[in-house]
């Protein structure tokens, strides 16, 4: 039991999923809700380098997959900000409650 | 990896309890330079997971691009749109955040059990214990090749959209056009910058 398993970490990767879901559901301000899926994006990189290091670690291509996941969260969080800051210009607030431009 | 199994399981609950304390702050907390900050938090516990991982060169990168990058850039945002505005309660709002706790806890749940259950496969031959970086190294320049490569035009393409869309095309009216040289403002609409 003392000995690290690959469920732990995977349990790990879900609490942490699942916090993040929680914060983009729930969360009013727009650069919380961009936090929230960067959160999601580590629990996903979590579970690849977990099943990279317990069910592949001669070709460890699960941690292939977790560089790329994190350069691509890198552009995804550029990206994000410009847009809150544009919305922000716009809209003069960043009440995600008031972005309902485009809700009917 | 060279460390007792005792320790490697104590650094993962430490770790472990850090992350999702942090993670539950980022939620929860009001202020958002306290959400920011701890995102920091979750990012270098989670670099610390993936040194207990024998994930060197991923650790050293999580360190670098999300406390160093990411990190940085979502402070900056939070600067740049710093208005303290009070949002204004939308009626029946603890519905839906009873509802999301719900489906949460309810994914978890689901998630765990498949994560308990499932019979995993232990691997059949054993890492040579070379470390991580001379096999990763391998991937991104044989088999790896064109997504390698993908990925820097992503970030090239991302990085204009960014400024792009960052950019602010007009000077507030609050500014005064005094005269018109071109190094007194900051910002100059762009047919002033033409000329």
């Amino acid at each position: 039991m003392m000995q690290l398993q690959l469920p732990y970490f995977l349990i790990l990767a879900a609490a942490l999923f699942c916090i993040g879901i929680y914060g983009l559901v729930s969360s009013r301000n727009a650069v919380r809700v961009l936090m929230s899926i960067e959160l999601m994006l580590n629990a996903v990189n979590l579970n690849l380098m977990g099943f990279s290091n317990y069910l592949d670690p001669v070709g460890i291509k699960g941690q292939v997959f977790a560089v790329f996941v994190i350069s691509i969260a890198a552009a995804e969080a550029a990206v994000g900000l410009a847009i809150v800051l544009a919305i922000y210009r716009n809209r003069d607030t960043v009440d995600m409650e008031k972005f309902n431009l485009l809700k009917w | 990896m060279n460390i007792a199994q005792g320790v490697q399981f104590v650094s993962f609950i430490i770790l472990s309890a850090l992350m999702l304390g942090s993670a539950l702050g980022v939620v929860l907390l009001g202020n958002i330079v306290y959400s920011a900050f701890l995102l920091g938090g979750v990012f270098i516990s989670m670099a610390g997971i993936y040194i207990l991982l024998n994930a060197d060169f991923v650790s050293a990168a999580q360190v670098l691009i999300y406390v160093g990058a990411v990190n940085v850039l979502i402070l900056f945002a939070i600067m740049l749109v710093n208005k303290r505005e009070d949002f204004v309660p939308t009626k029946n709002a603890w519905i839906g955040k009873v509802l999301t706790g719900g489906v949460c806890a309810g994914l978890f749940a689901l998630l765990s059990a498949v994560a308990v259950v499932t019979p995993w496969q232990p691997p059949t031959e054993v890492a040579t214990g070379e470390g991580s970086l001379v096999p990763l190294a391998k991937h991104f320049f044989t088999d790896f090749l064109l997504p390698f490569e993908l990925a820097s035009v992503l970030l090239l393409m991302a990085m204009i959209g960014a400024i792009v869309l960052a950019r602010r095309e007009f000077i507030p009216d609050t500014v005064e056009m005094t005269e018109k040289s071109a190094l007194t403002l900051p910002e100059r609409p762009r047919e002033l910058a033409g000329k």
